[in-house]
C-alpha cells in the first residue's frame, strides 16, 4: 500500500505532463509548417534591407546589401520575392524576381543592368549558394514541407526558449541528408538548425541571433522577426552574418511590383 | 543633330538632377510608409556616382600580323574609367543614367572618351518613357541575335573586353507600356548606329573588297522616313514567357557596292533596308529554362535576292535549353539556324571569284559555366561549332574576385575552321588570349 501511494505520488506531477503531450502534441509536419509561416511567410507583405556580410575562416569580408520585397497570394500559399542589389559594384542594380509556388518550379528572372536584359532563370539551382554566401536560395525563400520526413525528437530549451527538436530527412537526394532544427514553441521561429552530410557529421549550422517583434503598417498586428542570422560551414570556417533592417510588414505592396517592370525600374519607392 | 538630341538628353538629366536634389528637403512629400517606419535619420544623397576602373590586354598569338596593322601582337591594350552618374526623384518617376568612359588605347597611342549610356527617364502610370542614348537587348539567345536588332560591337568581344561591351547604346526613344494582360515597348531610333565589326589593323577577316583604294561608308541620314523603329509586345501565356517582335531599320553590317566591277577605284559600303519581324517563347522545363525563337530577315532592297551586294533575305531560328547539372554548376545548349530565301538568285548573281554561302547555315553552341570557393571563382567556356561551314569558335575563360571590388579574369578565343571566308573561319589567324583587371567603386 505505502509503495503503491508512493509511486502514484512521484507518477502524480508526471501524468498529466504525458497526457497533455499526447494530447496536444501537434504532429511534426505541421510544426514545420507553422514554422515556415512564421519565418517566410509573416504579414501579407514585407519589405527589408539585408546585409550579408560572408566571412572567410581566416577573417576575409563580402558584403552583399540588398532589399527584399515579398508578398503573399492572397488565398493561396503563393508568393512574390523582388530582390535588389545594393551592394558590391559588379551585382549594383542588379535584380531578382521569384514567383514561388509550393506544388511545382518557381518561376524566376533575373536582370542584368549592364547590357539592360531580362532573362528567366533555372529553378532547379535552390540548394546552390546565394550570391556566393553560406545560404542557399531555398534558404532565402524556403524549403517546400513535403519535400522532407519531419519528426519530432524531443522538447528541450534552448536559451530562454522551449524547443520543439524537429528531424527532417529530405525525401529525394540533396547534399544534406538531415536536418535538426530547434524550433521556438511560443513563436514557432527556428532558432537553430544543424545541417548533416552523409558522414553524418554537422555540416551546416544556422541560428537565429536576435528576434525583434516587428509591428506591421496600421498597428493591428505584429510579427517576430529574426533580424540577425547567421549560417555556418563548419567544415571550412566560412560563415554568413545576416542583419535585416527597415523591416517593415503589411505595407500594401501591390502585385504589380512583381513584375518584368520593376527589374528595369525598380520602384524607388521601396527599395531606398 | 545628333549632338543636339544627346544635348537634349544631357538637359533633361539635368532637369531631373535637380529636381532630385531640390527634393532632398525636408518639405518633400513622400508616401514612403516604409521610410516612415525607418528609426535613422541619415542624410540622402540624390545623386550616386559610382565606376570602375579596367584594364585590358589582349595578344594575338598566331603570331601573324594583319598587313598595315597597329601594335604589333597586341590585340588590345587600354585603361578605361567608368564613371556611372545617376539619380531619380523621391517618388522615383524621374530618374536619368549616365555611363560615360574615358580611357588610353595604348595601341593606337590616344586618349578617348564614349558615352555607353546617357539616358532621361520619366514613368506615368503604365508608361516608361526613356530618351537618349541607352542599350537595349531583346530575345532569348546566348550570343545568337535573332530579334535583339540593336547594335553590337564583335570587335570588343572578340578582343576580350567584358561582355557588356557586346553591346552598344542606340540614341533614339523608348516607350514602355506595362498593363495587367499586356505589355509593350517601342523604340524609335532617328540616328542610325551600325555595329562595330573587327578593324583590320587588329584582326584578321575575310573582305573582299578591302584592296579597293578608296572606302566609303554610306549611313542612313537622319530624318523621320528613316528612322528605325522596333516594337516588342510580351506577356507570360500560361507557362511561356511570349514575345512578338517587329523592326523597320537596316542591316546593321554593311554591303559593299564597287564603283566598276572589273577595275574598281571605289567602294562603298552601305546599310540595306531591313524589316525583321520575329518571336520568342521561354519557359521553365525539367528544372531548367528552355528557349525557342524565330524571325523572319526582309531584306527591302533586294527581295528578289538578285543583288550580290545586299543579303537576301533570310529566317532565323533559335533553340535552346539550359539548367544546373550540381551545385553551382550549369550549363547551356544552343541550335541556331539561318536559312536564306532566292538561294537560286543568290547564286546566279554572285561575282565570279566569290565564295559561295550554303542555303543553310546550322551553329550548335554549348556553355558551362562552374563556380567555386563562394563564387569567388567562375570558371566558363563557351563553345560555338557550325556542321555547315565546318567552323568553330571557343571562349574559354577564368575569373577570380580577390576582394568585392577587386577582379581579374583570364580568357581567349579561338577561332578556326575549313575556309578562311565563313563566319569564324574568317577569324582563324586572329586568336587571341587577354586578362582583365577590374576595379568597382
Amino acid at each position: 500500500m505505502r509503495y503503491t501511494t508512493l509511486s502514484f505520488m512521484l507518477l502524480m506531477p508526471v501524468l498529466p505532463c504525458i497526457h497533455a503531450f499526447a494530447q496536444n502534441k501537434p504532429a511534426a509536419t505541421e510544426i514545420v509548417q507553422k514554422s515556415q509561416e512564421a519565418f517566410y511567410y509573416s504579414g501579407n507583405d514585407m519589405k527589408s534591407n539585408v546585409t550579408m556580410e560572408l566571412i572567410t575562416a581566416d577573417g576575409k569580408k563580402r558584403t552583399r546589401v540588398l532589399t527584399m520585397l515579398r508578398r503573399n497570394d492572397p488565398g493561396t500559399a503563393n508568393q512574390k520575392y523582388f530582390l535588389y542589389f545594393h551592394e558590391p559594384g559588379d551585382v549594383r542594380r542588379m535584380a531578382f524576381l521569384v514567383w514561388k509556388y509550393p506544388e511545382k518550379d518557381d518561376d524566376r528572372w533575373i536582370f542584368i543592368p549592364a547590357v539592360n536584359m531580362v532573362r528567366r532563370v533555372a529553378a532547379k539551382d535552390s540548394r546552390s549558394s546565394f550570391v556566393g554566401s553560406d545560404f542557399t536560395y531555398e534558404d532565402i525563400s524556403g524549403r517546400d514541407v513535403p519535400a522532407d520526413t519531419h519528426t519530432l525528437l524531443r522538447e528541450e530549451r534552448l536559451g530562454d526558449a522551449d524547443c520543439y527538436v524537429i528531424q527532417s530527412v529530405p525525401k529525394a537526394a540533396t547534399e544534406y541528408t538531415k536536418k535538426l532544427a530547434w524550433i521556438d514553441k511560443k513563436t514557432f521561429l527556428p532558432l537553430k538548425e544543424e545541417y548533416y552530410d552523409a558522414q553524418n557529421q554537422l555540416a551546416r549550422l544556422f541560428t537565429a541571433d536576435k528576434i525583434e517583434n516587428v509591428a506591421g503598417q496600421g498597428g493591428k498586428k505584429s510579427y517576430q522577426t529574426a533580424t540577425k542570422r547567421t549560417m555556418k560551414n563548419v567544415k571550412s570556417g566560412h560563415r554568413t552574418d545576416v542583419t535585416i533592417t527597415r523591416v517593415a510588414y503589411d505595407i500594401g505592396l501591390d502585385d504589380g511590383i512583381f513584375s518584368e517592370r520593376s527589374l528595369q525600374n525598380p520602384p524607388q519607392q521601396w527599395i531606398k | 543633330m545628333k549632338a543636339t538630341f544627346l544635348l537634349l538628353s544631357v538637359a533633361l538629366t539635368c532637369l531631373i538632377a535637380s529636381a532630385s536634389m531640390a527634393q532632398d528637403g525636408p518639405a518633400a512629400p513622400t508616401s514612403d510608409v516604409a521610410n516612415s517606419a525607418q528609426t535613422g535619420k541619415e542624410k540622402k544623397i540624390p545623386v550616386e556616382i559610382h565606376g570602375f576602373l579596367l584594364g585590358d590586354v589582349a595578344v594575338r598569338t598566331t603570331g601573324e600580323r594583319p598587313f598595315k596593322g597597329e601594335g604589333g601582337n597586341f590585340v588590345l591594350g587600354e585603361g578605361r574609367l567608368r564613371l556611372d552618374i545617376s539619380g531619380a526623384t523621391r517618388s522615383g518617376k524621374g530618374y536619368f543614367v549616365t555611363k560615360g568612359d574615358t580611357f588610353y588605347d595604348a595601341i593606337a597611342k590616344r586618349f578617348a572618351g564614349e558615352l555607353r549610356e546617357g539616358y532621361a527617364g520619366y514613368s506615368r502610370g503604365p508608361l516608361d518613357l526613356r530618351l537618349g542614348r541607352q542599350i537595349i537587348t531583346w530575345g532569348v539567345g546566348d550570343l545568337f541575335f535573332v530579334n535583339d536588332v540593336f547594335p553590337k560591337d564583335w570587335e570588343s568581344f572578340f578582343s576580350g573586353r567584358p561582355m557588356e561591351y557586346l553591346k552598344r547604346g542606340v540614341d533614339g526613344a523608348r516607350i514602355r507600356y506595362s498593363g495587367s494582360s499586356l505589355n509593350a515597348e517601342i523604340v524609335a531610333v532617328p540616328f542610325f548606329t551600325p555595329d562595330s565589326l573587327p578593324s583590320a589593323k587588329r584582326f584578321f577577316f575575310f573582305d573582299p573588297f578591302a584592296t579597293v583604294r578608296n572606302q566609303r561608308e554610306e549611313k542612313p541620314a537622319v530624318g523621320a522616313a528613316n528612322t528605325e523603329v522596333a516594337l516588342r509586345v510580351y506577356r507570360k501565356l500560361a507557362e511561356y514567357d511570349v514575345s512578338v517582335y517587329a523592326y523597320r531599320g537596316y542591316w546593321r553590317s554593311p554591303g559593299a557596292r564597287l564603283d566598276n566591277l572589273a577595275a574598281p577605284t571605289t567602294a562603298t559600303r552601305f546599310y540595306p533596308e531591313l524589316s525583321v519581324y520575329g518571336l520568342s517563347a521561354q519557359r521553365g522545363f525539367f528544372e531548367g529554362v528552355f528557349s525557342l525563337e524565330a524571325g523572319y530577315y526582309d531584306s527591302r532592297q533586294d527581295r528578289s535576292g538578285r543583288d550580290a551586294a545586299i543579303p537576301n533575305s533570310q529566317w532565323r531560328v533559335l533553340a535552346g535549353y539550359q539548367r544546373e547539372l550540381a551545385q553551382d554548376f550549369t550549363a547551356g545548349v544552343q541550335v541556331y539556324g539561318e536559312i536564306m530565301n532566292d538561294y537560286r538568285a543568290y547564286r546566279d548573281s554572285l561575282p565570279a571569284g566569290m565564295p559561295q554561302q550554303d542555303r543553310f547555315r546550322g551553329v550548335v553552341s554549348a556553355r558551362l559555366t562552374r563556380m567555386l570557393k563562394y563564387q569567388t571563382w567562375t570558371l566558363s567556356l563557351f563553345a560555338a561549332y557550325s556542321p555547315t561551314d565546318n567552323d568553330y569558335f571557343l571562349q574559354p575563360e577564368v575569373s577570380h574576385k580577390l576582394t568585392d571590388n577587386l577582379g581579374v579574369s583570364a580568357g581567349a578565343n579561338i577561332f578556326g575552321g575549313k575556309s578562311e571566308t565563313t563566319f569564324f573561319g574568317q577569324l582563324n589567324r586572329s586568336d587571341n588570349v587577354f586578362f582583365r583587371v577590374r576595379y568597382d567603386f
